[in-house]
């Protein structure tokens, strides 16, 4: 029996059309937008001007607080201006936009692709090597990474956990790197281990990506500590405290982080990041994006730098097609619908989904038929019904008592709901006035 | 780029299941008894059915429309299911117009009344059936015995009615065997009784359907099936002359059809697994007391009715355990 989380989930089609597509490095395109806001936690500050020149992997934008990260440029060229552009929260954010002129690196980066697999650092500079080289998780979440690994006082971590799941639908940019670049992210797990002081890794794999399975097993045996996990192919298994579930049986508290537990979890594209900035001086500058949908022509996993504008991404995939209606960031059950394709990638976009006409549109929602079907699929527990039912009611009482907070917005309560209600919508809506009650509670 | 997008907030997929999907597969698990019972009862069962399904319909949509001034859901298919649900739970020998009132019952007090499809705290088609079954008590409980028996029209009474009416005269159960149908007999459904609850075997094998299209869950059946059969046991162990052996209870009357369809109804039954074994375990405990020590020779419309009542109290206080609150 495969392993997987104890309770809910869901099994929605895969259609992963970009599965086993070599990763294609995209052409710089003729400006880079880049967001100063692209991670949770404070904006960072932008250190350069107009006109200035700058370097691929020079830093623009420092961190602004524990909880932030620096930003790098990720070309070469002049500051053309540092403005409000739409990106892609629908919403317009500062953004550093630079002319781009080249690729010309910063001194020290190592560009050579050969495999660098030991260092001198101890586990601390490994840190502050992550900190200035602005890794963020590359899962979607962006939550910088360099605060995951500081654990905190009182608190021990027995195992780094690396999440290698991709449980969203169609997104493959995790397994390709998987497959192409198996030794830097071992290298990179490895890092990571000897920056949170672990002796032990386990890299979780959903058993929908068996080649990823075999070549990562395969080269474990070379790695002291590091072994992968074939977990059974289930809906919110990404999500942290679910794939902590699902590999140590270990329980997240409500409200709690992974380390109550002694975990941590990085995301698989994460730990080749930080490869690429220990081993190679490279800061985080480019990631893999998926650029898929049914009526894509070729949908494919690319390499993009940071600040590259979704159109060309969507050019390398053969265009938008004519019967586009929706563009997501990122998977289509926890992704963004994007208002504009002109909107820039940042270090988030896990991929670029796009729907055709009967995709994108809701079903007029029916009366709850009392099915019970959100709380069986509820991974956290809960009873999706009836915080929307206290939403609608405006009952936040009531629905703080039914711990709407504990929610990870997974999504799967609205997909399974038979009558088409938008259950997630309402728990949103329940999640952000509660929490705003919350703190003013603690004020 | 000039294309207008949709935005929406996520999740951006949906899964396949929708209301009229699942009444779909209720409506075909119910196929096989409903055609057993055309060929057992005949004509009279085709008009009992065709009538309650028209009736449904007809009332769903007109008070719907003319009444509550509502867009009408004829087309979620839950009006279908009520109407043969309403006729499984009937003789097929009623009156015309007493099928249609219960269907007026059903549908408009039962249902539209609350607010229509998932507001209303009772299954409808049971409102309707208990309407009927007190209102008018004797074409209730004539039942044509089956056809296949080689007497045709004749009305006889119902394995339940039989072991009652021998129990009140005081005649001892090994007595009574001779009267009371095997149990070979109620499985297969050479028996007498409302239109859709004499072939246990085809219930079953609708439930078996309904479980692997996942529009039941195992928990409400087996446990109202396995609560009558514990108690039923006991009671025969305590005294075989007294009471029945517990096989006979299972296979009798609306047991298989309340448990497998009735208590079954999403609308109405709790929530939560936990709640539903709690719900299911109430309706076993209320069905045998009704048969054993009641008036009635029948009893599981009376006690999911019951427990149909019960059933938000359970919702409040029977909750799923939450992820990372403490319950391992």
């Amino acid at each position: 029996m495969l392993k997987t989380f104890k309770i809910g989930g869901i099994h929605p089609p895969e259609n992963k059309f970009s599965a086993g597509k070599p990763i294609e490095k995209v052409q710089l395109p003729k400006t880079v937008t880049i967001p100063v806001a692209q991670h949770i936690g404070a904006p960072s500050k932008v250190i350069v001007k107009r006109g200035d020149q700058v370097k691929t992997g020079q830093v623009i934008a420092e961190s602004a607080g524990f909880v932030s990260a620096n930003i790098h440029s990720s070309v070469s060229g002049v500051v053309k201006k540092i403005d409000t552009v739409l990106d892609s929260s629908g919403y317009k954010k500062q953004c550093v936009i630079i002319q781009v002129e080249g690729d010309e690196w910063v001194d020290g980066v190592d560009l050579d692709d050969t495999l660098v697999t030991s260092t001198d650092l101890d586990g601390k500079a490994i840190s502050s090597k992550i900190l200035e080289s602005g890794i963020v998780g590359l899962g979607g979440a962006t939550f910088p990474t360099h605060v995951k690994l500081s654990v905190p006082q009182g608190m021990k971590a027995d195992m780094l956990i690396i999440n290698a799941v991709e449980c969203e639908p169609y997104l493959t940019a995790d397994h390709q790197l998987m497959m192409e670049k198996g030794k830097e992210i071992l290298v990179g797990t490895e890092l990571l281990m000897k920056a949170i002081g672990v002796e032990k890794a386990v890299i979780g794999i959903e058993n929908n990506k068996p080649d990823a399975i075999k070549h990562l097993t395969n080269l474990c045996g070379e790695f002291k500590g590091i072994s992968v996990c074939a977990l059974k192919v289930q809906y919110p298994q990404g999500g942290e405290k679910q794939l902590i579930n699902a590999v140590t049986g270990r329980e997240v508290p409500s409200g709690g982080l992974p380390i109550a537990v002694g975990c941590v979890v990085n995301n698989v594209g994460t730990a080749f990041a930080v490869y690429e900035a220990v081993m190679k001086n490279k800061p985080l500058v480019e990631r893999v994006v998926t650029v898929t949908g049914k009526s894509v022509e070729k949908p494919c996993n690319l390499m993009a730098r940071i600040g590259t504008p979704l159109t060309d991404l969507i050019e390398m995939a053969g265009g938008l097609p004519e019967d586009t209606s929706k563009v997501i960031s990122g998977g289509p059950m926890m992704g963004k619908a994007l208002v504009s394709t002109d909107v820039p990638m940042t270090k988030g976009t896990s991929g670029v989904l796009i729907m055709k006409d009967q995709e994108a549109h809701r079903k007029p929602m029916q009366n709850c038929i009392r099915c019970g079907k959100c709380i069986t699929v509820c991974p956290m527990g809960l009873e999706p019904y009836l915080l929307m039912t206290h939403s609608e009611l405006k009952n936040w009482e009531e629905s703080e008592q039914c711990n709407v907070m504990d929610c990870i917005e997974c999504g799967s309560c609205s997909y399974t709901c038979p009558a088409d209600r938008p259950l997630l919508d309402y728990i949103r809506l329940g999640k952000g006035t509660v929490g705003k009650i919350m703190r003013s509670r603690k004020k | 780029m000039s294309k207008h997008l949709t935005v929406s907030p996520s999740p951006h997929v949906k899964g396949s299941e929708s209301v009229q999907k699942i009444m779909l597969w209720v409506v075909l698990a119910m196929v096989p008894a409903l055609a057993w019972s055309f060929m057992v009862f005949g004509l009279g069962a085709v008009r009992t059915t065709l009538t309650a399904i028209l009736a449904c319909l007809l009332f769903e949509f007109v008070i719907q429309k003319y009444l509550l001034k509502s867009e009408p859901t004829l087309m979620d298919g839950s009006a279908l299911v009520t109407g043969i649900l309403l006729a499984f739970n009937v003789p097929s020998t009623l009156p015309v117009w007493m099928i249609i009132a219960g269907a007026l019952v059903a549908m408009g007090i039962g249902k539209l009344s609350f607010g229509g499809l998932g507001n209303n705290p009772f299954n409808p088609a049971l409102v309707g059936r208990v309407f009927l079954l007190i209102s008018f008590p004797v074409e209730m409980t004539l039942w044509p015995v089956n056809a296949n028996s080689g007497i045709d029209g004749v009305t006889g009474a119902t394995p339940l009615a039989l072991l009652k009416e021998g129990i009140k005269s005081g005649t001892p159960i090994s007595e009574l065997a001779s009267e009371i149908p095997s149990n070979v007999s109620m499985l297969l459904g050479n028996i007498g009784g409302s239109l859709g609850e004499v072939s246990a075997l085809l219930l079953i094998l609708g439930g078996l359907f309904m479980l692997y299209k996942k529009v039941i869950t195992w928990h409400v059946p087996v446990s109202i099936l396995g609560t009558i059969f514990a108690v039923a046991g006991i009671l025969w162990m305590v005294n075989p002359e007294q009471y029945i052996e517990p096989t006979f209870h299972i296979l009798a009357g609306g047991a298989m059809l309340g448990a497998i369809y009735m208590a079954t109804d999403m609308v109405t039954s709790p929530m939560t697994a936990k709640g539903q074994i709690i719900y299911g375990i109430g309706i076993g405990l209320i069905t045998i007391t009704i048969r054993v020590f009641g008036a009635y020779p029948e009893g599981i419309s009376f006690a999911i009715l019951i427990m149909n009542g019960v059933t938000p109290l359970i919702n409040r206080y029977v909750k799923p355990a939450g992820f990372g609150r403490g319950a391992k």
